[in-house]
């Protein structure tokens, strides 16, 4: 690590604040910063935690939508979104206990890894990232890998879940880190059917529109039997190729829509 | 528990708990990393980031300003000094010895592999000294990289060693003479079968990284080095002899708890010698401690062969010869134990369990610009058997034979067996250990099971196979004329104190195998006194005897020969002390439970008045025999160990995803005698997690530019918990070793050895159940591996 300034604010406000210094970065659940920071491969000047900020915790539900406070853990939306169980049980497949009990919503959407579990949910539900400043709408947010639509020092406040009538995550594990090497996320609304593929694509989270045109015709692991993604624009990597991987986003979409039933 | 488990209390036999655990498991051991020297300052390494590239300028006058650095060291302060020392020598199948490259502490001009030492930078605080590596101002003219074996041996290659001929280490034949043999065998052949496969480059990574603290006492003018080594003797004669030039009287290394090594710390490495060096030039202690990064970059790694192999069978399915063919990578330097590890740790394990009468192999070891491999668990033997397991299973399959029924025709049935590759078994059952597979698999059983599962859509295989180890390495008048520059005996002081209790200063270093359990287990035994009157030291070259160490599977074999003589030497003594006491001639007393007794006679004296007597000769026979009661005893064992065995995996494949679950693993060994079972189960389970690690998950892979791309546990897979099943093991069929004491054949490798063939095996019998036309996959097995194989 370098050395950096430390802040614990105990508001947004403040923490918004902070974070408009230069260089200045927020510190969520340290699960992927802090590693980060550890190899030096980020030099901040200060790090302002959101940790000490008590309106960026907790999940609530009304009606047909689940509302997931910025600041709220991996663990804490596995045990407390029952509103909506896909949303808890996806959480719950993050990484390891120590890593769900750190790790924050906010943090894992702002980072948008390309084999990440929280994106993939917030773009098949049609979530609303909503930030110190603005909402907005999980099809503008993720714009590739590694990249938001979030500006310099924006925070995370909430994410809002509209709840679908079922849903289900199918989350293929790349053997070494156990993140996603094909995850796949269908919910189905009243007015469709929307399929976000996370792990796959060096774009980063998409939505499949084939399996979503063909699963809003008919909801059966069958109607997507003949579907395929391209494998160009996939990841090919030491732990498998494009076509395999655009295989498995078949595979797991065919799961997880059977798994709904 | 196993059915072995019995219930006896304890001495030999008995599953004595591991003292040592409750130290390890409440955080209250003591690791290298957990000394800190008054004083210590810290060392950073600027490592290459580049696979073979010439230094053009290296500019450190930036970094020597920056706050708390006290020096920056380069390859220029090294020119005095000797480079990393190779300790075996092998000569090839012409008769020329290997070619030998230096291996300097700090780059000397060029770098040769990513994460190459070019500088270190010693300040008064770790990340000072971090700081201050980044200010280092390095230029570095990359040249082009061989990462592949075989393109390494072409002509007009680039050469990782400017001043040797080629990239080609040695050019091996074994047995040399028998080369044309073993091909009319072939040309008579009536079915010869042909694989072509991987060994797959590992990681050991022990759960402790890599530590070294060098210190430097200017009023008695030693040195000490605190390491993470299975064998600090070894590091002291390598390091003291041929890099720095210190005589063992004035050079200390001290290996205290160290947190697994499975090969990776045998080794003498840069890091060691810098430290000790840099302790006497600044006059402080200076540690450095590993990041995980770091060692995935500088810690030998493990495997890397390519092989071609043949077997020849007559009509009868006799196995009549074999061929190989491998390509062993020793990465960019010789490693201290590399050049064996293809050769005499492989090619001697060729003949397996079976009487294959011809047997020719040859090995090309190849300088690549990648990490040095060394030996990792099971070193040789496990690229041995696995060549040899899969081949036969080929042949089983081409000939439609069933693979048990071929491999026990084929089995070596009579003892002492010579083999054609230079080694002779002193015993075996291999018949047994088969049959007890069969039966703690449920073989018979498999065809329900496997129905089972494709009622469930998934497919099912099972996979068997043997092996056999050559452990408790070694007669060192043998492995001397095979070109090892050591002795490999083992030591033992038993100091017997006053008041009866011992201690045992012991060679063999014990990282993690209980060494300090299961030793006192054979004193308790021979003596009758408590288990907890036992204390066993290792680790400390200041206070054990000249020992060789651990890695192997040597420990008890050899160690525990040489504490077995010498408390033999005890006994004798202590005899002559109780005869004295008692008035009776030496040859009449006995021991038992701790007792001395006249033969025939009511008369006897407890262990710890003869102790006492020892320590306090009022009543002592001073003429006759000293007082005291301490031994020390040398062991060289008269032959290697043959532990052998037979293995079981039950897979399941998914067929849409090509995910391999191991189902059942059955595990049926031969150890020879057996001192605890516990200890036994457990090495066997760390063992076979190992070897399921390799053939499922792990995999250290290079770009063709020479960089890691598995650089870390983001991509290197290591096996967890849930990726192995609950192992049926069972060491009930002990043929005990011949030729030393204790009957024992060592355990420490067999689960890393026979355990990739069984699993390897298992998934293509799965695939062709289903009608796929597979007959290898190379490890290891990935869901995207085997999914590509199922594609055809
Ligand atoms: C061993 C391991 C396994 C893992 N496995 C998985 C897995 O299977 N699936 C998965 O999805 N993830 C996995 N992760 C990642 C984990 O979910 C992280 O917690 C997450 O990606 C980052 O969240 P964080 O709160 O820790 O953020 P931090 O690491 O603190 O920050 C990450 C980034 O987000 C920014 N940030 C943090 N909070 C906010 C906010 N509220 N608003 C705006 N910006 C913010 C930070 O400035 C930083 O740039 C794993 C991590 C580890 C260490």
């Amino acid at each position: 690590m370098y050395e950096f300034e430390f802040a614990r604010p105990s508001s947004v406000a403040e923490a918004v604040a902070a974070l408009s210094e230069e260089d200045a970065q927020a510190l969520g659940g340290g699960q992927t910063l802090i590693p980060t920071l550890k190899q030096r491969l980020a030099m901040p000047t200060t790090l302002v935690s959101l940790g000490g900020i008590s309106e960026l915790k907790g999940i609530s539900a009304s009606g047909r939508e689940v509302v997931v406070k910025g600041g709220t853990t991996h663990a804490e939306v596995a045990e407390g979104a029952s509103a909506y169980p896909a949303l808890a049980a996806l959480a719950g497949q993050i990484g390891d206990p120590a890593v769900r009990n750190r790790g924050t919503i906010g943090g894992s959407l702002a980072n948008n890894d390309p084999a990440a579990c929280y994106p993939a949910v917030a773009l098949a539900s049609g979530a609303t990232i909503v930030t110190n400043a603005r909402e907005i709408a999980a099809d503008d947010y993720f714009q590739g890998m590694f990249t938001t639509a979030l500006e310099e020092g924006e925070i995370i406040t909430a994410v809002k879940f509209p709840v679908p009538e079922v849903a289900n995550y199918q989350k293929f594990l790349q053997p070494a880190s156990r993140f996603a090497m094909v995850g796949v996320f269908v919910a189905k609304f009243a007015d469709g059917v929307r399929v976000a593929v996370t792990g796959a694509s060096e774009e980063g989270v998409f939505r499949w529109a084939e399996a979503e045109a063909a699963l809003s015709a008919n909801f059966s692991a069958d109607a997507i039997s003949g579907l395929t993604v391209e494998a160009e624009g996939m990841i090919g990597d030491i732990h498998g190729t494009k076509e395999y991987r655009a295989h498995l986003v078949g595979v797991m979409t065919k799961r997880a829509v059977t798994a709904t039933g | 528990m196993p059915k072995d488990i019995d219930a006896k209390e304890s001495g030999i036999g008995a599953a004595t708990k591991r003292r040592e655990d409750i130290r390890f498991l409440t955080g209250t051991g003591n690791y290298t990393d957990d000394i800190n020297v008054n004083g210590q300052a810290y060392v950073h390494f600027l490592r290459s980031d580049v696979a073979h590239g010439r230094i053009t300028s290296l500019d450190t006058s930036a970094a020597s300003a920056m706050p708390g650095v006290l020096r920056v060291f380069t390859g220029a302060d090294f020119e005095g000094v000797g480079g990393l020392p190779c300790g075996w020598q092998v000569t090839d199948r012409f008769g020329e010895v290997m070619q030998e490259p230096a291996h300097p502490v700090l780059a000397q001009g060029k770098v040769r592999h990513v994460g190459d030492p070019i500088a270190a930078v010693v300040a008064e605080t770790a990340e000072l000294a971090r700081d201050a590596a980044e200010a280092i101002e390095l230029e570095i003219d990359e040249l082009p990289a061989v990462i592949d074996m075989k393109a390494a041996l072409q002509d007009g290659a680039p050469k990782v060693h400017d001043d040797l001929t080629s990239n080609l280490c040695y050019d091996w034949g074994f047995v040399e003479e028998n080369k044309e043999a073993v091909a009319k065998a072939f040309d008579a052949a009536a079915h010869v079968t042909t694989l072509e496969l991987v060994n797959n480059r590992l990681v050991a990574n022990p759960m402790e990284p890599r530590v070294a603290v060098g210190d430097f006492n200017r009023a008695t003018g030693e040195s000490t080095l605190y390491t993470t080594s299975q064998n600090p003797h070894v590091i002291r004669l390598l390091m003291g002899a041929f890099v720095l030039g210190i005589p063992e009287h004035k050079l200390r290394v001290v290996a205290p708890d160290v947190g697994g090594g499975f090969g990776s710390k045998i080794f003498h490495y840069a890091e060691e010698a810098f430290c000790t060096f840099a302790a006497k030039a600044l006059n402080r202690a200076v540690k450095w401690t590993s990041s995980r990064s770091e060692a995935f970059m500088s810690d030998a790694h493990g495997r890397d062969h390519v092989t071609k192999i043949e077997l020849a069978l007559d009509a009868d399915n006799n196995f009549t010869a074999l061929r190989t063919e491998t390509h062993a990578n020793m990465g960019a330097y010789l490693s201290t134990f590399a050049p064996s590890v293809p050769t005499w740790l492989h090619g001697t394990l060729m003949a397996g369990n079976y009487k294959t009468p011809l047997i020719y192999v040859n090995v090309k070891a190849v300088f690549t610009n990648t990490v040095p491999v060394d030996a990792y668990r099971g070193a040789g033997r496990p690229e041995a058997t696995f060549q040899l397991e899969r081949v036969i299973d080929k042949a089983a399959r081409e000939l439609d034979v069933d693979p048990i029924a071929l491999r026990r025709q084929n089995f070596v049935t009579e003892f002492p067996y010579a083999t054609p590759v230079a080694v002779e078994y002193d015993t075996g059952d291999y018949v047994a250990t088969m049959d007890k597979l069969e039966e703690i698999a449920d073989i018979a059983g498999f065809a329900a099971r496997r129905a089972e599962s494709e009622k469930a859509g998934k497919l099912r295989g099972l996979g068997v196979n043997c092996y056999i180890e050559a452990c408790g390495i070694a007669p060192s008048n043998l492995v001397g004329q095979l070109g090892a520059r050591a002795g490999l005996y083992e030591s033992a002081t038993v100091r017997v104190n006053a008041t009866g209790g011992i201690v045992v200063m012991t060679g063999s270093h014990s990282h993690g195998q209980g060494h300090e359990t299961s030793f006192p287990q054979v004193i308790s035994e021979m003596i009758g006194i408590p288990e907890d009157m036992v204390e066993i030291e290792h680790g400390d070259t200041a206070n054990t005897p000249m020992g060789m160490g651990t890695y192997g599977s040597r420990s008890l074999a050899v160690g525990g020969s040489a504490m077995v003589r010498a408390t033999e030497k005890i006994i004798s003594k202590a005899k002559k002390i109780a005869a004295h006491l008692m008035e009776a001639a030496d040859a009449d007393i006995e021991l038992k439970d701790g007792k001395f007794s006249v033969a025939g006679t009511d008369k006897s004296v407890p262990w710890g008045d003869v102790t006492l007597a020892a320590y306090v000769p009022h009543n002592y026979p001073l003429e006759e025999i000293e007082p005291g009661l301490e031994e020390t005893a040398f062991y060289d064992p008269a032959n290697f160990t043959y532990p052998a065995g037979a293995y079981a995996c039950e897979v399941e494949v998914d067929p849409d995803t090509g995910k391999v679950t191991i189902e059942r693993f059955a595990a049926a060994d031969d150890f020879g005698n057996i001192v605890n079972p516990m200890i036994v189960d457990g090495q066997v389970h760390g063992g076979l997690g190992q070897g399921i690690g390799q053939a499922l998950l792990e995999g250290c892979v290079y770009d063709e530019d020479g960089q890691l791309l598995s650089a870390s546990f983001m991509d290197y897979a290591m096996p967890r918990a849930d990726d192995v099943p609950f192992y049926q093991v069972d060491h009930s069929c002990q043929t005990p070793c011949t030729h030393n004491p204790l009957g024992v054949k060592g355990c420490g490798e067999a689960g890393a050895i026979g355990s990739p063939p069984a699993v390897v095996n298992a998934v293509v019998d799965a695939l062709r159940s289903a009608g796929k036309d597979v007959t290898h996959i190379d490890m290891p097995l990935t869901p995207a591996r085997v999914w590509a194989a199922m594609q055809g």
